[in-house]
């Protein structure tokens, strides 16, 4: 089922914000919309934005690969993106960073065994104000936890653990 | 003294639309759409003193005359990339003073005759998007946006876009690309946005903080907004404190205000007390500051901290300590650059992982003092050569970091 | 005219048109700035930084605005940074320095930051020897690289791109330069790069994999190795290969090209050709050449190749002496005279042809085109004409491509036509189902499969398109044979050529009919006077008939009957083919690639082309085989040397007069230079030296009345309701001889395939890929269902080589 069919209204929306003859610059906002819908970019979801934008399914690989909030294979439900970047890491970000690595029994990169959490290092998120902190990326979007502890980090993923079982 | 920018901290609930106008909200909105000539509003802009806030510090008025009034349609672009490791003020200002940003942006939108606007946001950003569509919708509702604003043949239309985790997006030729749904890769220069911007029409691309000072700046008329800060820097700045100080946060003061006030009076000071070693006052791409009593007493305004061998950028103040070594500090801008860049020119996407082999070798215990001259001399060959100026950005920690802290880059002589 | 520029680079002046850039500008006095991104056919992106030079400008006094004058010289002011020469346009007084310390120094750095990541193996890669990276190492790369070699990102070496193109990851500068001709030449974005910064890499998601009959060229521009043909990969080192000049035989564009050679061993020590590469002309090909032309040339080294002469003895083929085969032919045609035929091609040469057009006409016999498609007299008089260019129709032009799709059978005239489409000229494509040239169109119009005539003299009533035609300066109509047979070609250029007749489009350059043709030297046929025959089948019955360059029998199981019922049949090809093997008397001829001759192109210009391999067996050329033919039957004929036939052909031929061989032969200097292995690099594309070519002058130019035949009312017929009409579509990638030898294309060949709208399958209770038995008057065959939304429900479209004989449209079933 394409997107425009599935989600006629939201798919409505994006193309009236660009000019009709620039439809292509919807791609991204559409892209987001597969994205939310499969949990990762399918190849499918690039083939049905590339015809309903008349571009080439290269074309919206290529825009894929190049920004990293897309993802082009499915990892795993949520992604824990830990910012270590210089402002972060100069409070504890590093540190925050290896215990949840200890605690999760992960490395950086890598996916809890139950595949619901996938661990990332990611560069800085405009919150250095409030180190050490993440963003969750999930089904339903993106949210931000700052000022984070080891154990309210555990407490969340304690939750969404739970929340996944039923 | 009482907020231009952070009014929230001010009045609280200014997010709300009725309390927004309440307090002067869309006055100006009004003034300008009913009452005053597009050069006219520009003019004011211009006497202002107002210069960009995204880190160039281009002054802001004299950028909107450039638009070129040959070719239309025009569009104005906020940029909301806010993606500078160490600045956090576009996103506190989007959050809580949801309104005053947009209502610059209007102005700024009638100002070069732009029937439709767009706000380019980080990807992270998209709850704050989720807030700003919100409020544009509330806008148009209360007859703020749309057709036929108050009456008069003006329309204005505001769309959000949603960038998708790239730095270099917020480079603006970059961002267009971007916005047109391509990979967001910088263009060549000249042709400049005001002449072949979005979808090939003139366009006028500003920050979020630089148009939030607009409406207070119409409001309020130009030489109460140069009657703040200093000669060349004029009126209000927010500093973004990051780093190894007890309260980092925004910190919006008048330019002119001292390093010492910002770290000590609102900082709170150094976390356990330390001394000072380096600061780098226009976030991960700014040169490194070498700290003594004299520097702490400079002013921040654009001129003094260039001659400090820096600049201010867009105000992202990072501090660092003497707990923190300098090497340390390369190493992360470096990854950071590394992972920025976008590939699109030879020395930059090559330099930057060059520069990241040769730092992880020190990282690693595995370098010699040839490889600090060696990563010395990488980082200079890479500036003046680049397509944009991401490239010198990833240079100037690195020179600066390696010439003003040699004691951090002590390593043993090859054999 | 353009406002001109004068500027000094490295002390040298130059003028130049406004708009130059500085690197073009350094080129026409010799200077080579090099570089990689940079390609004079494409949008200069600045991306590779290779071309950074220093850039002054004079200072002008703000105050009085002259220009600031210090000792005797203007003050020159200097960058502060170093300037890409690809993306600066030239600006009066400008001083340009390529080879100041700090340009040369900018230019070595981006050397070294190259070769940080470049594998340097020169020693095995395809584009050792024609690499502009590695002249530059060579020329002044860092002695030893001060990047740890260990430290080195190590990718992907053998990436197919598709089946025809490779990739080799690490070997890829990302310049882009690929992706961008497939989007701003080709306009088939199909490449494209995946991840960013250090990770930046050339992907295709197409499918097929890189889907572009243009992907060719991107291993000429490449400026490296990393993308090479699955046709020549590790086949042979540049500096081993011979080159010699030819012309493409595969379509009637007539692409200039230079074929590369060399002994093989696995050959039995032959030479062979190695590779087709572009030969630059400017109003032909400019740089560029088709994959059919590239990939399709292997059928001259087919193991059928006949070898020796044939005659039939106790229903045999018995390998003979020329004398022999000879003696035997031409006594049968001496007896038959009138009751003989000649029946030939539009792949054999104008020499060729013009011999056995000497021949009949000396016997008294009919000179039969072995051809479906007819106008080509018609085009000989108000076609292309002396001082004709696709590349310079633009803005006020207009050009109709009517019954063709020229994707498909001639690209080369698509991408020109595409970009006069760009350059602001009205294009109108008229054809009854969607073709990828509808995307560049202004108008594109839609008729039913029957209606092309009525959809001219629509072009000619007053309407948006009828008055952006008739008012426009320049206009080309291009007319094919997509859903005509003989008949309905025939009027369809008559119809053409009266409407550029009245819209005055005719009689001059850029203006006029070309023909769509299905063979390299049609029109010259033509030219030449031979015509096709409506009732082909007849004219054969009883007659001693000499078939040459054709396969009527393994064409067509009508005209293999005919054939059958023929006197006597002298079979005359490169190839064993059904004729020769049913034919009485059978004579090896050379290949295009084994001798010399001349073309004529579908614009009327007739080119040259070379000996580039040896011969192969005793095959000897057409025109001579020919010409010792007509000894024996009694014709004299003086043209046994290819330019003494030739001039001969000058002589007698109207629209030849005054050419020969040198003038074909002629060369003028074209922009852009090609450069191939220099630091300004145009690509691997051969410069040309062995001459452009010289186009005929239309008879109307001659100033001879034109005399154009009564448009016929529509005869063909049409689509009816419940019963399904086969017509004939052309494929590039077809079954014909000149194809299916090179293995490399069969991917692409496929399977023989019906075109049905989806209505029409559904009725019919077909699926898209089933195999179905199509059968229309006599033939049939089996073809896979393919879908069409663009086509009429009552239509089946039949490609024409594929194996399924179709001539001209006919009622078929389908099952
Ligand atoms: C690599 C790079 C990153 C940038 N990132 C940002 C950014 O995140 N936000 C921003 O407002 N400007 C950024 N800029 C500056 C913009 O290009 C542009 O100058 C600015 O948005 C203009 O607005 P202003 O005149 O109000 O400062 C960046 C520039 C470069 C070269
Ligand atoms: S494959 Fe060749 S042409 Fe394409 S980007 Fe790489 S180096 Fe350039
Ligand atoms: S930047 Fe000029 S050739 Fe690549």
């Amino acid at each position: 089922m394409s997107l425009a069919e599935k989600y006629p209204k939201e798919v409505k929306q994006i193309l009236a914000k660009y000019p009709p003859e620039h439809k292509r610059a919807a791609v991204m906002p559409l892209l987001y919309l597969a994205q939310r819908n499969d949990g990762y970019v399918t190849k499918d979801a690039m083939k049905d934005v590339a015809q309903m934008l008349e571009i080439t399914d290269t074309d919206v690989a290529s825009i894929v690969g190049f920004y990293t909030l897309y993802h082009d294979e499915h990892k795993s439900k949520y992604y824990m993106q830990v910012c270590t970047d210089l402002p972060c890491a100069l409070r504890g970000a590093d540190q925050f960073m290896e215990n949840l690595c200890e605690h999760l029994g992960i490395q950086v990169g890598e996916t809890t065994p139950d595949g619901l959490v996938t661990l990332e290092a990611v560069t800085c998120l405009a919150a250095c104000d409030k180190a050490p902190m993440f963003q969750l990326q999930g089904p339903d979007g993106l949210e931000y936890h700052e000022d984070m502890t080891l154990d309210k980090t555990l407490e969340l993923i304690a939750a969404l653990k739970r929340e996944d079982k039923q | 003294m009482s907020y231009v920018v952070l009014r929230h901290r001010d009045i609280p609930g200014i997010d709300k639309l009725d309390v927004y106008e309440k307090n002067g909200g869309f006055a100006a909105w009004k003034k300008v759409v009913t009452g005053m000539k597009p050069e006219d509003v520009t003019k004011t802009v211009k006497d202002s003193g107002l210069r960009g806030r995204g880190g160039a510090g281009f002054p802001t008025g004299m950028k909107w005359s450039f638009m070129d009034n040959k070719n239309w349609p025009h569009y104005v672009v906020a940029n909301a990339d806010e993606s500078e490791p160490g600045t956090f003020k576009d996103r506190e200002i989007m959050e809580k003073n949801p309104f005053q940003f947009l209502e610059g942006l209007a102005i700024a939108s009638y100002a070069v005759g732009a029937n439709v606007s767009y706000v380019y946001l980080r990807g992270e950003f998209w709850p704050v998007a989720a807030i700003l569509d919100e409020k544009i919708a509330e806008m148009e509702k209360a007859g703020y946006l749309g057709n036929k604003l108050f009456g008069t043949e003006y329309s204005l239309k505001i769309f959000t876009h949603l960038g998708a985790g790239a730095y270099i997006c917020g480079e603006e030729s970059a961002m267009l690309e971007s916005l047109e749904g391509k990979r967001g890769q910088p263009r060549v220069r000249p042709p400049f946005p005001a002449a072949v911007g979005l979808f090939g029409k003139p366009t006028l691309i500003n920050n979020v903080e630089t148009f939030t000072n607009v409406p207070m700046i119409l409001s309020n008329g130009a030489d109460w907004y140069k009657g703040m800060g200093t000669a060349d820097s004029a009126g209000v700045k927010v500093f973004s404190l990051s780093g190894r100080v007890r309260k980092p946060g925004n910190y919006e003061l008048p330019f002119g205000t001292t390093f010492r006030q910002l770290i000590y009076e609102h900082g709170g000071g150094i976390l356990e007390g330390r001394p000072v070693k380096a600061i780098m006052p226009a976030g991960a791409s700014s040169s490194l500051i070498v700290v003594d009593d004299k520097t702490l007493d400079m002013q921040m305004d654009y001129a003094t901290v260039r001659t400090l061998g820096a600049d201010l950028g867009s105000a992202s103040v990072i501090i660092l300590d003497d707990t923190i070594s300098i090497d340390w500090v390369i190493n992360k801008t470096i990854h950071f650059f590394r992972h920025e860049s976008c590939g699109k020119c030879t020395p930059c996407r090559e330099g930057t992982y060059w520069m990241q082999t040769i730092a992880d070798r020190m990282k690693h215990g595995q370098a010699t003092s040839d490889d600090v001259d060696l990563l010395r001399n990488v980082a200079l060959q890479m500036r003046g050569k680049c397509l944009c100026p991401l490239g010198d950005f990833s240079t100037m920690a690195v020179v600066t970091g390696i010439e003003r802290f040699p004691q951090d880059f002590k390593l043993p002589v090859k054999a | 005219m353009t406002k001109q520029v004068t500027l000094t680079i490295d002390g040298k002046q130059t003028t130049v048109p406004e708009g130059t850039l500085v690197v073009d500008a350094a080129k026409t006095v010799g200077i080579d700035i090099p570089v990689f991104c940079y390609h004079p056919k494409m949008e200069p992106v600045g991306m590779c930084r290779m071309c950074l030079v220093e850039v002054g400008r004079p200072v002008i006094d703000r105050a009085t605005n002259q220009v600031v004058m210090e000792n005797g010289q203007p003050k020159i002011q200097f960058l502060p940074k170093l300037e890409t020469a690809c993306t600066n346009k030239v600006e009066d007084g400008m001083v340009v320095l390529t080879q100041s310390e700090k340009a040369k120094a900018g230019q070595k750095s981006t050397l070294e930051f190259l070769l940080t990541s470049h594998p340097l193996d020169c020693p095995v890669c395809d584009k050792g020897g024609e690499c502009p990276l590695q002249n530059l190492t060579m020329a002044h790369g860092p002695g030893q690289s001060r990047f740890l070699y260990d430290e080195k990102m190590h990718l992907a070496k053998h990436v197919p791109l598709g089946e025809l193109i490779w990739l080799d990851r690490e070997r890829c500068i990302q310049c882009a330069r690929c992706i961008r001709f497939q989007d701003e030449i080709a306009g088939e974005s199909v490449l494209g790069f995946d991840e960013r910064g250090r990770s930046t890499q050339i992907v295709s998601i197409s499918d097929p994999g890189f889907d572009s009959v243009f992907s060719g060229n991107t291993t000429d521009i490449c400026p490296v190795g990393a993308l090479t043909t699955a046709d020549f990969r590790f086949g042979a080192r540049p500096w081993e290969l011979q080159a010699s000049a030819s012309i493409c035989t595969q379509c009637p564009v007539g692409c200039n090209t230079t074929l590369n050679t060399r002994r093989e061993a696995k050959e039995d020590g032959e030479i062979v050709v190695k590779r087709v590469m572009p030969r630059q002309n400017e109003e032909v090909n400019e740089i560029w050449l088709c994959d059919k032309g590239r990939f399709a040339h292997h059928y001259t080294e087919s193991k059928v190749r006949l070898t020796k002469p044939m005659v039939r003895k106790e229903d045999k083929l018995a390998k003979v002496s020329w004398k022999t085969a000879l003696d035997l032919a031409g006594e049968k045609l001496g007896e038959a005279k009138a009751k003989s035929v000649v029946l030939a091609s539009g792949r054999l040469s104008n020499e060729d042809l013009f011999n056995l057009k000497a021949l009949a006409d000396g016997l008294g016999a009919q000179a039969i085109l072995y051809s479906d498609m007819g106008g080509g007299d018609l085009v000989a008089q108000v076609g292309m004409t002396q001082g004709s260019n696709l590349g310079a129709l633009g803005k006020g032009d207009a050009i109709v491509v009517i019954a063709s799709d020229l994707y498909e059978e001639a690209p080369i005239w698509w991408l020109r036509v595409k970009q006069a489409a760009e350059r602001g000229a009205t294009l109108i494509v008229a054809n009854p189902r969607a073709t990828k040239l509808d995307r560049f169109a202004t108008f594109s119009v839609r008729y039913a499969y029957g209606d092309e005539i009525k959809t001219v003299q629509n072009l000619g009533r007053k309407s948006k398109i009828g008055d952006a035609f008739a008012k426009a300066n320049n206009a080309v109509i291009f007319f094919g044979s997509e859903g005509l047979g003989l008949n309905g070609s025939t009027n369809l250029a008559a119809a053409c050529a009266k409407l550029l007749e009245e819209t005055g489009h005719i009689g001059k350059p850029n203006n006029g009919l070309i023909g769509v043709w299905q063979r390299v030297n049609d029109q010259g046929a033509w030219e030449i006077g031979f015509q096709p025959e409506a009732d082909l089948a007849t004219a054969l019955k009883g007659k001693v008939v000499y078939v040459v360059g054709a396969d009527p029998t393994g064409d067509d199981p009508a005209l293999a009957k005919a054939l059958n019922g023929a006197k006597f049949v002298i079979a005359q090809d490169i190839l064993e083919t059904a004729t020769t093997e049913i034919a009485d008397v059978v004579l090896p001829a050379q290949a295009y690639n084994e001798r010399e001759g001349t073309y004529t192109s579908g614009e009327r210009r007739v080119q040259r082309f070379y000996p580039a391999v040896p011969v192969t067996g005793e095959a000897r050329p057409d025109f001579v085989i020919t010409a010792q033919v007509a000894k024996q039957a009694g014709v004299i004929m003086e043209g046994i040397s290819v330019s003494i036939a030739f001039d001969i052909l000058a002589a007698s031929v109207k629209s030849f007069e005054d050419l020969n061989y040198a003038k074909l032969a002629e060369v003028k200097e074209q922009w852009p230079q090609v450069g191939r292995s220099e630091l300004y690099y145009g690509g691997t594309t051969y410069e040309n030296k062995q001459g452009l070519g010289v186009q005929l002058i239309s008879g109307a130019q001659r100033g001879e009345t034109v005399s154009l035949p009564k448009v016929q009312k529509e005869t063909a017929l049409r689509p009816k309701e419940k019963e399904l009409l086969a017509v004939p579509i052309n494929k590039l990638y077809d079954r014909g001889l000149t194809v299916s030898p090179a293995e490399l294309l069969d991917q692409r060949v496929g399977e023989a395939t019906v075109a049905l709208h989806p209505t029409a399958a559904e009725n019919l209770g077909l699926k898209a890929g089933q195999r179905v038995k199509i059968s229309f008057d006599g033939v049939s065959g089996e073809a896979v269902v393919k879908l069409d939304e663009s086509i009429s429900t009552g239509v089946a479209l039949v490609p024409r080589s594929m194996g399924i004989a179709i001539r001209e449209p006919a009622l078929a079933k389908v099952k």
